[in-house]
């Protein structure tokens, strides 16, 4: 844009240049958790970079207006910082939503500050931030508004719906040929947002708590692409590259999580998965097998190899804790335990993970679906806690069921699986699992925590 | 013909930052999934800068109050994001001896 490269201009270039390095190495040495605090170091010394870099800009004179912003959205920020780590998936969806807010005003303000003098080209890319960026700024808050429940976790589906959400995504993308065409007609602007915010809470009625993970890391793909296509509008190479990053992130998260559950993004999306509970309901009641808390402990306690599979239901129960003692005092008598991850366990990617290290269980004993499932046959004692889908083997062998094909935990083949559960009432996604009614699964009914605490007293371990 | 320039220049950063973002993010450990999304999080907040510009330039009082507002919610990823990606990664802990990496 200028004429002269002066030398102010050099200097904060270099300045970007050199945060964009910093937010690359951040990712990379995110690969290993020995390296990944590094990771935050680089993260928070590009961001401090380039914040300065940009206060060092000519043309600005309202300091202390920016000022004021910036204190406040610290104020803010804290305590986003600090919640509870069971709140992490809600906490992740509203930061999706304030990102995309920031980028949707930008896009907003920039697009009132250039009309009708605008390219073609610049009023396309613009168009694609703000439809991106205001479907992602509804769409998360619907889903953190979902994990935090105060929006009911049950798909909401009606006739036509896709219908319906198509339609009003088609009107909002000729809003933005007509003004592509013809930026003068500045008075259309305010409809395109609203259609795409109005488009963001119809994507998310539809959506399941199961889909969480896979839904949560389209948003973030969303959120850094709208930021990308920001970078753009306003030249910003910085901008381009923290927002492939982010995108391509959340593209590869949301990969691995639709191939986790086999199924396609579209299917997500569009699918409503959870609309099946109201066939699968009514089944017949078959005979299942119990145990009590001193029956659990006495056949772990004489297991040699012991995997626990923590799903949604350990989050729910806040039963970490706890599963931390069971592990110490099995550990302490020698039995082997690891737990097996399945990557769509919990509300979001990973999830599983941060709730057990939070407990302070050992990183290393965290163990990937693929690495941990060839070990069940040999292991004597499989504990589910709180998982239900994830280890459902109509998932191998039932071409019926609505979640063949999708790739589970093989509890099954374990010599006895236990199944902590409240009651024999079907999962989130409302399917019946055959694992409990074989001959080698003991159902143990009870709260999670309260449950795993009787266990861990019977063992003579707890505190209790 | 400058800015259809500019165009392409920003297209080639586009797409070979989105191959950096691949290559790097497809190492990431699943185990590090939650806290990788509230780190992409905080560095996508970067977007502030194009925020501050929009206080900072004060062209119009739109633009002052979009652009205010901007601020405020990038600033705050930028802090709960990179604060709660601490928290997250300072509980990973091994039962292997500190100094050792990871196997494989």
């Amino acid at each position: 844009m200028t004429p002269e490269f002066a030398g102010g201009q050099v200097v904060i270039e270099i300045l970007y240049l050199i945060a964009s390095v910093l937010f690359i190495l951040s990712l990379k040495w995110m690969s290993s958790p020995t390296t990944a605090r590094h990771g935050i170091w680089a993260g928070e010394a590009g961001m401090l970079l380039a914040i300065i870099g940009t206060l060092l800009r000519q043309g600005l004179h309202d300091y202390h207006l920016i000022a004021i912003a910036l204190v406040l959205g610290t104020i803010i920020g804290v305590p986003l910082g600090r919640v509870a780590m069971t709140a992490v998936p809600q906490r992740t969806a509203l930061s999706h939503a304030f990102g995309a807010l920031c980028v949707t005003l930008v896009g907003s303000a920039e697009f009132y500050l250039r009309t009708p003098d605008i390219s073609r080209f610049m009023m396309s890319v613009l168009s694609v931030e703000v439809i991106l960026g205001g479907l992602t700024v509804t769409g998360s808050l619907m889903a953190a508004g979902k994990l935090q429940e105060i929006l009911p976790q049950r798909p909401l589906t009606y006739k036509g719906q896709n219908f319906v959400n198509f339609l009003l995504l088609a009107i909002a993308l000729a809003i933005a040929v007509t003004l592509v065409l013809n930026p003068g007609q500045r008075s259309l602007f305010p409809f395109m947002i609203l259609l795409a915010l109005t488009f963001g809470v119809l994507l998310i009625i539809p959506i399941g708590g199961a889909d969480m993970p896979t839904v949560i890391s389209l948003l973030n793909a969303y959120a850094g692409l709208s930021a990308s296509a920001m970078g753009f509008v306003l030249d910003s190479k910085l901008l381009i590259i923290a927002g492939a990053l982010d995108g391509s992130s959340g593209l590869i998260l949301s990969i691995i999580m639709s191939k986790a559950m086999n199924r396609s993004f579209t299917n997500v999306l569009f699918g409503a998965f959870g609309q099946v509970q109201t066939s699968a309901a009514g089944a017949e009641v078959r005979p299942v097998r119990s145990a009590t808390p001193e029956e659990a402990a006495a056949i772990l306690s004489a297991a040699n190899r012991v995997i626990i599979v923590p799903g949604y239901g350990m989050a729910v129960a806040q039963a970490q804790h706890k599963v931390r003692e069971l592990y110490d005092s099995l550990t302490k008598r020698g039995v082997d335990v690891r737990f097996a991850i399945h990557p769509v366990a919990g509300r979001m990617p990973g999830h599983m993970n941060v709730l057990l290290a939070e407990a302070d269980i050992p990183y290393d004993r965290l163990v990937e679906m693929d690495e941990i499932n060839g070990d069940f046959p040999q292991t004597d004692v499989a504990l589910v806690i709180g998982a239900n889908d994830v280890t459902n083997p109509a998932a191998r062998s039932d071409t019926t069921s609505p979640i063949y094909g999708m790739p589970i935990l093989d509890v099954d083949k374990a010599h006895t699986a236990m199944v902590i559960k409240r009651s024999m009432n079907p999962g989130f996604a409302g399917i019946d699992n055959p694992l409990y009614y074989l001959d080698n699964t003991l159902m143990l009914f009870g709260d999670a925590k309260a449950f795993v605490g009787n266990i861990v007293r019977e063992l003579g371990g707890g505190h209790a | 013909m400058n800015s259809s320039s500019n165009l392409i220049n920003a297209l080639f950063i586009f797409v070979l930052a989105g191959f950096i973002g691949f290559e790097v993010i497809r190492r990431v450990s699943p185990l590090l999934h939650t806290p990788l999304m509230s780190l992409t999080n905080a560095l996508d907040a970067i977007a502030v800068v194009g925020a501050i510009v929009l206080v900072g330039e004060h062209k119009s009082e739109l633009a002052t109050i979009f652009g205010f507002i901007a601020v405020v919610a990038a600033t705050s990823n930028i802090v709960g994001g990179f604060f709660i990606t601490d928290r997250m990664l300072k509980m990973f802990k091994s039962s292997r001896p500190a100094t050792k990496p990871v196997a494989k």
